[in-house]
């Protein structure tokens, strides 16, 4: 902005502001209104949702599907969106990181006098896009499927133990949330993690175990599982093929 | 002695204190002019040892532009949800256990047994629902009305760092009941924040305090929840706010600044 449109709005803005009213009483009577909204609307909220309190914590399972805040949705939803592994660090870090560093900086690179919202079609574009793009990840994160249950058929081919094993799996791969992240025949979603459809014919067992072990960030560590059901995950898993 | 004298509103005619008839004038002071009289003493007093009377005559009595709406409440609001956090807040911190294998039970007391005990836990957990959205509200107005160009550049700036120090607000919250869903999406959230170059790993490894998710991880994010972040965020709303009073607010953007006609006359 030049010195001469810094000043003009300086003198503009001592016009408006004489012919104002004073703070108190006129604008602290909006703002206790306001604020008397707020107040109710958190104790309705309080009242009529509750905190509630799930099972506690387990290390060794994850009978719950791990899922933020609603108002993180959209950053666990670019995971999903944006999938090669090798883009996971530009998804989980680098858009957060440069929307930041975009809102941070924008009094620098906007540097126009003008104020009013219909003059300035480039900001409020981008605005309108990135409203739009949060609250579609938003809904797409609260709509992702969490089904707690793999359903597929044991293969024939097995044995009765081997059979066994494998149910046994399928219950600790429903019960472990792997499904948020994974995609296993037709169930769970397809993101943020690579399908695990056939991860039997991409990878030997001991890959999968030492995945599961000491995963890749986002991808959390199932060292604690307890080794007998660690072994039915890793044969049910290097069955899929 | 430096005496205060607050404005009366004005009232109309029929309200109007009526002026002493003649021989009345030396009637004795009645118990409110008693009490009127204590409290100016008492402000006088005050002010006498701080001179804080005319920085709250400056506070209160500064002119709001023309042409403020309500959209200039969303502000405020954000201050009041923080302050119906902060407060709640304290009241869970007097049965909250920051300890791996306490908390979970702290927590279950408090939504079960202690008196209005869920009531507060809920207000807290949605208070944190509003408060972010209402942040976010008072960006989007800032932000359509051109506020953040000059002069109040460094108030955006500030701003910004309201939003992340809230979300950073969720972030640790969503821990400290540990039950499953909790401590799992926690992990996700620090694995994440893990996978960041080059002060990523340092990142997560401060978080959880180590390697691995143990004990320290819930100790940690307790402090950082209810002292570090806390701190900085009442820090940095009281310079956000001093900054709003000194510059003032901005006057909606279409509004026209019309010097008043009869200055316009008198100069012609
Ligand atoms: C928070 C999301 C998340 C959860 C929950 C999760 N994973 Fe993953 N998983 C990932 C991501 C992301 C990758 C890719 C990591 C990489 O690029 O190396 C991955 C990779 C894998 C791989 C390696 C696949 C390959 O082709 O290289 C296996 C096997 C795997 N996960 C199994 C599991 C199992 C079994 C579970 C449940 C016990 C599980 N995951 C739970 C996110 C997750
Ligand atoms: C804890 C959160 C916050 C609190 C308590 C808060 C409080 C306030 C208050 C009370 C005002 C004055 C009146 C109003 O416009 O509402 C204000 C103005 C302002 N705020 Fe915030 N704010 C917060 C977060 C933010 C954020 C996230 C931004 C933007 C990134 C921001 C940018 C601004 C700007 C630019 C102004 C000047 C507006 C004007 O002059 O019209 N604030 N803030």
């Amino acid at each position: 902005m030049k010195q001469a449109e810094k000043e003009q709005y300086l003198r503009e803005y001592a016009i408006l502001k004489s012919q104002g009213k004073p703070f108190f009483p006129y604008a602290v009577a909006k703002d206790s209104a306001m604020a008397v909204v707020v107040m109710l609307v958190i104790i309705a909220l309080s009242l009529v949702l509750g905190a509630e309190l799930g099972p506690k914590a387990d290390p060794t399972t994850t009978t719950y599907v791990p899922r933020p805040e609603w108002y993180f949705f959209f950053l666990f939803e670019l995971l999903r969106v944006i999938k090669p592994p090798i883009l996971t660090p530009l998804a989980t870090v680098g858009v957060p990181t440069l929307a930041m560093v975009l809102l941070l900086t924008l009094p620098f690179y906007d540097r126009s006098a003008e104020r009013r919202p219909e003059r300035r079609p480039v900001a409020m574009a981008a605005m309108i896009l990135t409203v739009a793009a949060m609250a579609f990840l938003t809904y797409q994160g609260a709509n992702a499927g969490s089904p707690n249950s793999v359903d597929m058929p044991t293969p024939t081919s097995l044995s009765p133990t081997q059979a066994a094993v494998f149910n046994q799996g399928k219950l600790v791969t429903a019960q472990s949330g792997c499904l948020a992240c994974h995609k296993i025949g037709d169930n769970g979603n397809d993101g943020p993690g690579p399908p695990l459809t056939n991860v039997g014919a991409r990878l030997p067992a001991q890959a999968i175990e030492r995945t599961l072990q000491n995963p890749t960030a986002p991808m959390p560590s199932f060292a604690n599982l307890p080794p007998q059901k660690l072994s039915a995950l890793v044969a049910f898993l290097s069955q899929l093929k | 002695m430096p005496r205060i004298k607050l404005p009366t509103p004005p009232r109309p005619s029929a309200l109007q204190p009526k002026p002493p008839r003649p021989g009345e004038e030396d009637k004795k002071a009645g118990p409110l002019d008693v009490a009127a009289e204590g409290g100016i003493r008492a402000v006088d007093w005050i002010d006498e040892r701080t001179s804080l009377s005319s920085a709250t005559r400056w506070l209160l009595f500064r002119k709001v532009p023309k042409g403020t709406n309500w959209f200039y409440t969303l502000g405020s609001a954000s201050l009041i949800a923080f302050v119906s956090q902060a407060t709640t807040g304290v009241f869970l911190a007097m049965y909250y256990d920051p300890s791996a294998n306490h908390a979970y039970e702290s927590v279950r007391y408090i939504t079960n047994e202690a008196f209005l005990g869920a009531f507060v836990r809920g207000m807290h957990k949605w208070g944190s629902s509003v408060m972010v959205v209402l942040v976010f509200l008072h960006m989007a107005r800032t932000f359509v009305f051109g506020a953040y160009k000059y002069p109040r550049e460094l108030n955006w700036i500030i701003g910004v760092v309201l939003l992340i120090l809230t979300m950073a607000m969720s972030f640790t919250g969503y821990l400290l009941p540990f039950d499953q869903r909790s401590y799992w999406a926690t992990i996700v959230g620090v694995n994440i924040n893990g996978s960041g170059p080059i002060i990523g790993p340092f990142l997560s490894d401060f978080l959880r305090g180590g390697p691995d998710f143990g004990a320290t991880t819930l100790s940690r994010f307790y402090a950082i929840h209810m002292l570090l972040i806390p701190g900085l965020l009442a820090a940095l709303i009281g310079a956000h706010l001093y900054l709003v009073a000194k510059l003032g607010t901005t006057a909606p953007p279409w509004m026209k600044a019309e010097a008043d006609p009869e200055l316009t006359k008198a100069t012609a």
